[in-house]
């Protein structure tokens, strides 16, 4: 990839994206963590496989989605790593994004659809009809493919969901505000024009915003609907050095179109096939396994990029 | 040559037809706007050398032949507000219903809808003797500034709760999704950022339900009635601007100059509500939405 300076708007922004990808490295491979648990689960994904399996954040069991009598998905039953990063992938219209908008609920939204099967959160059942919706949702953060900020200033979109959470104090939420532009590495960019408008931000940032919006919640898990795909290149880039930097602190699934970003980022790979009439999760495999040597026919087509 | 002739031809048809096509589209927003401009001129031309602060602050008299109209502003200022005061609210508060908490191919919702679009359609003269009929007779208000007012908001509700409802439908479900996903519950999700997009929606319902209310003369006649003093509370009668104009041009003999008078007040009242809406909505759209 040859690009000019002058493909950015600041000349900086080159400069500043190596110097992040440095310091994210260095993030990597210098923070030893504080417990035993969490240290297996860190490094790359090879250990993963050779140690013994980390723990369980979300289990789904035998999970179903029906749009009125449509199902979008059958039958998955699948766990999800603790602190790992899990890729959805898969052909379009098998049921990725109704997977993922079933875990916080967000299909109660949409009255025609109905789910079977159960989904635990630790020992929670998700879809206990009597559970506190708004409770699991701050457990459980989500980012849309197509970025919405608020209409509301930079500053607000923050601590609009933190004030609805309760935290009220104008400083504690200035302090959530900054660390965690700084964690998704808006600061910088922003800081001066806090009180702007959120939409006058690039795509990418915008993107940033919202990625920080739901970590200021301090969600146990991230639910990332093809976060890159409305981007360009660079801000794309981006935005996968910061899901990296997510991993052991946030338990992340991503669906992605793109595999090479699934190979980069993914611990664990979970395949969805369109299958007599539904969604059906043909394959789930650390990332190795199923990039390397894939179980199932169509795992092998669809990574080498035939049409099955 | 025979060729270059046809195309030629083939031009000048098409070249034609344009023409055609352009004045039609151009002419029919002219005829429109030299209408308006007409009407406007008349009145202006007519009405303006009655204006005067006299005229604005003066009690009527002689049957409004002489004097000036201040209790007749006053008296529709009022019935004015008490319409919006009863309408804006449940008229914003069935639209969030309506948006908000029924599917569209609800059954109810559904039944509400058509409901509000035949009420809409329907006369003025109706509602008129509705309001006499219920608010005037049956509640007691008599005739009065609140049977006018109150028998107004029903007529300005259909437009007002439709175009507040279009304007919530028209706000992005990426701001409801987005806002659930946060756990944000939907009152706060409806306060802070739903009814705020659809301030613009809201003004424009406003404008049309206050056009409609200023100019109505049949359902008042029937319920806030005609007296022409300046009323003392809700519960006395009152003459609004428009049976004022009514009655000078068609039962008082001599009136016509006082009537074109309280037009021209009638209009500056309705081009200044409408400048407000216009303002309010750039300066929130400004504000609000693109802030830049
Ligand atoms: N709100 C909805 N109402 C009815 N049907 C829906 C709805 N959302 C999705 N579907 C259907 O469910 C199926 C799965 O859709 P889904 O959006 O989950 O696919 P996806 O795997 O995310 O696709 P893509 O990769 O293109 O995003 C599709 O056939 C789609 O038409
Ligand atoms: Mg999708």
């Amino acid at each position: 990839m040859t690009l000019s300076k002058g493909d950015f708007d600041d000349p900086g922004d080159l400069d500043q994206i190596f110097l992040d990808l440095v310091e994210i490295e260095n993030n990597q491979m210098s923070n030893p963590q504080t417990t035993n648990n969490k240290q297996q689960i860190t490094n790359n994904q090879q250990q993963i496989t050779n140690n013994k399996q980390p723990t369980t954040k979300i289990q789904t069991e035998k999970l179903s989605l029906y749009y009125r009598a449509k199902p979008a998905f059958e039958d998955v039953t699948m766990s999800i790593a603790t602190g790992c990063i899990t890729a959805l992938v898969g052909p379009s219209g098998c049921g990725k994004s109704s997977f993922l908008s079933c875990l916080n609920r967000l299909k109660d939204l949409m009255p025609h659809a109905r789910v079977e099967g159960s989904i635990k959160l630790g020992d929670l059942e998700v879809l206990d009809p009597k559970l506190d919706v708004i409770a699991l949702r701050r457990r459980v953060g989500m980012i849309f493919q197509k970025p919405n900020p608020f209409p509301l200033s930079i500053w607000k979109n923050i601590a609009f969901p933190l004030r609805e959470h309760g935290i009220k104090n104008r400083e504690e939420i200035d302090s959530i505000v900054e660390t965690t532009l700084q964690d998704v590495g808006l600061w910088d960019e922003v800081k001066d024009r806090l009180k702007d408008s959120a939409l006058a931000l690039s795509g990418g940032q915008q993107q940033r915003l919202c990625i920080a919006r739901a970590l200021a919640l301090q969600p146990e898990a991230l639910l990332m609907d093809e976060p890159c795909s409305a981007l360009d290149p660079i801000s794309s880039s981006i935005v996968e050095d910061l899901i990296l930097s997510l991993r052991e602190k946030y338990t992340v699934l991503i669906v992605t179109h793109n595999l090479a970003q699934a190979k980069r980022i993914a611990d664990y790979v979970a395949l969805f096939w369109f299958q007599s009439g539904s969604g059906k999760l043909i394959e789930f495999g650390s990332g190795k396994q199923v990039f390397e040597s894939p179980q199932h026919s169509l795992t092998e087509a669809y990574i080498n990029g035939i049409r099955g | 040559m025979n060729q270059q002739q046809k195309t030629n031809n083939k031009k000048q048809t098409t070249n034609n037809k344009q023409l055609i096509t352009t004045s039609l589209v151009w002419s029919v927003p002219l005829i429109i706007t030299a209408i308006f401009f007409w009407i406007l001129g008349d009145i202006i031309w007519h009405g303006i050398g009655q204006i005067s602060w006299e005229f604005l602050t003066t009690a009527t008299k002689d049957a409004g032949r002489s004097g000036g109209i201040a209790p007749i502003i006053v008296s529709t200022v009022l019935i004015l507000a008490v319409c919006l005061t009863v309408s804006i609210p449940l008229g914003v508060g069935t639209a969030i219903l309506l948006a908000e908490f029924t599917r569209e191919e609800n059954w109810f919702g559904r039944l509400v809808r058509r409901s509000l679009d035949v009420l809409a359609g329907v006369p003025s003269i109706v509602f008129g003797l509705f309001g006499n009929a219920l608010f005037v007779r049956i509640l007691g208000f008599k005739y009065s500034i609140l049977s006018g007012g109150l028998t107004l908001a029903c007529m300005v509700l259909p437009i007002l709760i439709r175009s507040a409802e279009e304007g919530l439908r028209a706000v992005p479900n990426d701001y409801r999704f987005g806002a659930a996903c946060l756990g944000i519950c939907r009152t706060s999700t409806l306060w802070h950022l739903l009814l705020p997009a659809a301030v613009p929606g809201l003004l424009v319902g406003l404008v049309l339900g206050v056009g409609r209310a200023i100019a109505e003369t049949a359902a008042l006649l029937f319920t806030s009635g005609y007296v022409d003093h300046l009323p003392t509370s809700l519960l006395d009668s009152g003459r609004s601007l428009s049976i004022h104009i009514f009655d000078l041009s068609m039962n008082i003999s001599g009136g016509d100059p006082n009537a074109y008078g309280s037009a021209l007040v009638l209009i500056m009242l309705l081009l200044i509500i409408n400048g407000m809406a216009a303002w309010i909505t750039h300066r929130w759209l400004e504000n609000r939405i693109l802030y830049r």
